[in-house]
């Protein structure tokens, strides 16, 4: 039997609900107010090279992509950024991501960039995985970062 | 960074068996391919088959075989087998604690972080993916 065709889309108001309990499911952390104000800012407002990417299974979503493309941050060229991407648990290694990765960089690649880049946990080796599967490697970039201790 | 001889044919030969689980090598076949030790070589593939990467077949035409998961398993996992530093053995010539040799231990941990986190990312089937497809030796011979 062949599986349901998977459809990638633009993200509308209503998937809000269920990216937020999506992303809940992978951190175990509830973020309502955070992906409220990713949803103004990607989804509900338009910008140049921001992009809020859905797929969804017979209607229902099974995953999201976000990201942008940021400009001389960090002293870079202009470069597509992946802030997130997440996949419901019943549909991983079926394709899911690595669509939504394809269809964002595609996005990009229309905009006029040709890098995509991004930034995951150390501890975080399923997306560590994923993002190598897909040809990803260490970038020019190094992430530095110190505690700020008591103030 | 430099891995051990061993981890290095480890990797050479699961990555080998892998690439086709069907497949049967024997060690000479993996050695003669890599230019290897052969002797070294038949020492690391028993520590395979005792880690369940690899299982040994036998019989005519027997050798090794792919036992693992491709999606899974990773460089890491291969890797820790056979360097003892990647399970945390300490170094018996290390400095006592000054401040100037916990300064390095910490620069030597942010590198161990780094490389863990490396080849824990890269499953042998991400690696085989990417890797230079060899030149079809017929195809070439016939566009001559």
């Amino acid at each position: 039997m062949s599986e349901p065709a998977k459809n990638i889309r633009d993200a509308v108001a209503t998937d809000l609900e269920a990216v937020i309990r999506l992303d809940e499911i992978h951190t175990g952390l509830a973020k309502p107010d955070y992906w409220r104000e990713m949803f103004q800012a990607y989804v509900m407002e338009q910008h140049f090279g921001r992009n809020f990417l859905i797929s969804d299974v017979a209607g229902e979503m099974v995953g999201f992509i976000v990201g942008e493309i940021r400009t001389w941050e960090f002293g870079s060229p202009p470069c597509g950024w992946v802030f997130a991407v997440n996949v419901s648990p019943d549909c991983r290694e079926g394709g899911v991501g690595s669509g939504l990765l394809e269809a964002i960089c595609q996005r990009f690649r229309k905009d006029g960039v040709g890098t995509v880049r991004t930034m995951v946990s150390r501890n975080d080796g399923l997306n560590l995985s994923f993002f190598r599967s897909q040809g990803m490697t260490a970038g020019p970039y190094m992430e530095l970062e110190k505690s700020l201790g008591q103030g | 960074m430099r891995l051990q001889k061993s981890t290095q044919f480890a990797l050479y030969a699961v990555l080998e068996l892998a690439a086709d689980p069907e497949r049967q090598l024997s060690t000479a076949d993996i050695a003669a391919r890599y230019g290897i030790s052969a002797h070294h070589l038949a020492k690391v593939m028993r520590r395979l088959v005792r880690a369940g990467l690899i299982q040994s077949v036998r019989g005519v035409g027997g050798g090794y075989r792919f036992s693992g998961n491709v999606r899974r398993v990773t460089l890491w996992d291969v890797m820790e087998l056979f360097e003892p530093d990647a399970q945390g053995v300490e170094d018996d010539e290390a400095a006592i604690g000054t401040p100037i040799s916990q300064a390095l231990d910490n620069v030597r941990a942010e590198i161990d972080d780094l490389t863990r986190a490396t080849m824990q990312s890269i499953t042998l089937k991400s690696l085989l993916k990417f890797a230079p497809k060899e030149i079809d030796d017929e195809l070439l011979l016939r566009s001559i």
